[in-house]
């Protein structure tokens, strides 16, 4: 069970959240090729190590970035979906 | 290397068992090999074995990080079937029940394939269309496919509860010619094959680097040593992404996590495959007699090789759903492995930018199924640098080209496949 501290509600188990991918895509602008596309929708880093993940936390309907390990499941950081976040070196 | 028979083994016992040896050999690596296979699971040896069968390549060596069968080969539910509705994947699956269907004689290795029949249920009037629908494309591509009504079910698995209250059984789409196989066999009857045939077959050796010169692979940096070959294949399951990012190339892969369970040991009570169309469980019945289920992915990006207690519960509450009397029992155990999860649900067999470097990828949780399938194509587009028609469609280029192959029509996001 993850535990996920929600910067709006405190720490929380995993089964109150759902899951949306990777946040380290940002959609193209409209004027964007089918490359710049094609590498949004379907082009992953896919990490074995730090991960900057999208979670909506049901508790208060926020979006939220998190920083997760994919090998271990620590999470070290959870912040509101607007807010940076980056990945540490190791 | 004496093969193994009926024969041998009556008469290994009027001579005390002396004579077996192992069943591969452990070479060291040679400088340089005409293929490297990497990933020494079903999928790998899979490879190799039709590489030196078919194409009558045997100067091949396939590299395992670890021993032989402890990833995903070893960590499935161990089920056989080709009932897809898209003809890229019904033509493929049904190509490789066929591999299965006389598997134990081409490799000489019992590994006990049943094709006890597998059945899907259905709880709803949209369910029975999408069943029929999917029964037909089956029939239309000459698979076997039987539309089941509520007494049919129970003549399958008299255990299910038609009459559930929240997900009454209409029926069910079956497949007699499906089954299991034993997953560790497999492994072990592939790599015997592969290495009577000459192949290597080298453990606890992990691939650290993809060497390549002028847009072409010319080997790969192992922790045992360096390793020449003009032709690599990549079959590392859940590690494709990491592997070819080592080659410098990004594949639309995610790894998560899929659990499987074993219950307490019993005398037969489930002689068939049951899935469950009101949540994603399945349950089969192995020859040691413990139960073997799963349902779906925990649900997030994940190499733990661990699963969490939430999709647990879910997995256990809706086996018990189907079948109230699973209620009784306990669980014995719980493991999970690390799945390369696609935006379509659909595998890779195919090429790749790099000249020389091919892979079999993408196998979400149907990759034991495919096993001697995608050996079979995957040695087929090493030895031709170009794919089988089989495999045609299954190409890493298919979403630039919008050829989605998208058998649930999910939309491409990983984890709901």
């Amino acid at each position: 069970m993850l535990r996920i501290p929600c910067p709006f509600c405190g720490p929380r188990d995993e089964t109150e959240f759902a899951y949306r991918g990777d946040a380290t895509v940002a959609r193209p602008s409209a004027e964007g090729d089918m490359e710049a596309f094609l590498h949004y929708v379907y082009a992953r880093g896919n990490p074995k190590g730090w991960h900057v993940e999208w979670w909506q936390h049901a508790g208060c309907r926020q979006w939220l970035k998190v920083l997760r390990h994919t090998v271990t499941h620590e999470i070290r950081a959870a912040v509101p979906a607007t807010m940076p976040l980056t990945v540490p070196e190791a | 290397m004496p093969g193994y028979s009926g024969f041998r083994i009556f008469a290994e016992g009027l001579t005390g068992n002396r004579g077996w040896g192992p069943a591969w050999r452990k070479p060291q690596p040679k400088p340089a090999y005409d293929v490297i296979v990497v990933g020494g699971g079903g999928h790998g040896l899979a490879t190799a074995f039709y590489l030196a069968a078919e194409h009558g390549i045997r100067n091949v060596a396939v590299l395992e990080r670890g021993p032989i069968g402890l990833g995903n080969t070893g960590r499935n539910t161990t089920i056989v079937r080709s009932n897809y509705l898209l003809p890229e994947n019904n033509n493929f699956y049904e190509h490789s029940l066929k591999l299965w269907e006389r598997l134990e004689q081409s490799l000489g290795y019992n590994v006990m394939m049943s094709q006890r029949g597998v059945v899907n249920l259905f709880h709803s009037d949209a369910q029975r269309n999408a069943a029929m629908r999917r029964g037909n494309s089956m029939r239309l591509n000459g698979i076997d496919a039987e539309l089941l009504d509520r007494e049919g079910v129970r003549a399958m698995c008299p255990l299910v509860d038609l009459d559930n209250g929240r997900f009454p059984v209409l029926g069910g789409l079956a497949q007699r010619r499906g089954g299991t196989a034993r997953h560790d066999a497999v492994a072990w009857g592939f790599a015997h094959a592969a290495d009577a045939r000459g192949v290597d077959i080298i453990e606890h050796c992990e691939v650290t680097g993809i060497i390549s010169e002028g847009g072409a692979v010319q080997g790969v940096r192992t922790s045992r040593g360096e390793i020449r070959a003009p032709k690599v294949g990549l079959a590392v399951a859940g590690h494709t992404s990491v592997l070819a990012a080592m080659a410098g190339i990004a594949v639309p892969i995610e790894s998560h996590l899929l659990q499987a369970f074993v219950s307490e040991g019993l005398k037969p009570l489930i002689d068939c495959v049951v899935t469950f169309g009101g949540g994603h469980f399945y349950i089969s019945q192995s020859d040691k007699g413990g139960l073997v289920f799963g349902g779906g992915l925990d649900g997030y990006n994940s190499y733990g090789q661990r699963g969490a207690l939430p999709t647990a519960q879910h997995v256990y509450a809706a086996g018990i759903s189907m079948i109230p009397a699973l209620g009784r029992l306990r669980g014995l155990r719980q493991w999970a492995g690390v799945m390369d999860m696609t935006p379509d649900g659909s595998p890779f067999i195919c090429t790749t930018p790099l000249r020389g470097l091919t892979m079999t990828a993408g196998w979400c949780y149907g990759g034991f199924k495919a096993t001697p399938g995608s050996g079979w194509c995957h040695a087929y587009t090493i030895a031709k640098q170009e794919p089988h028609r089989l495999n045609a469609a299954f190409t890493l280029d298919r979403f630039r080209q919008g050829r989605m192959l998208d058998e649930r029509g999910n939309g491409p996001f990983a984890w709901a496949q």
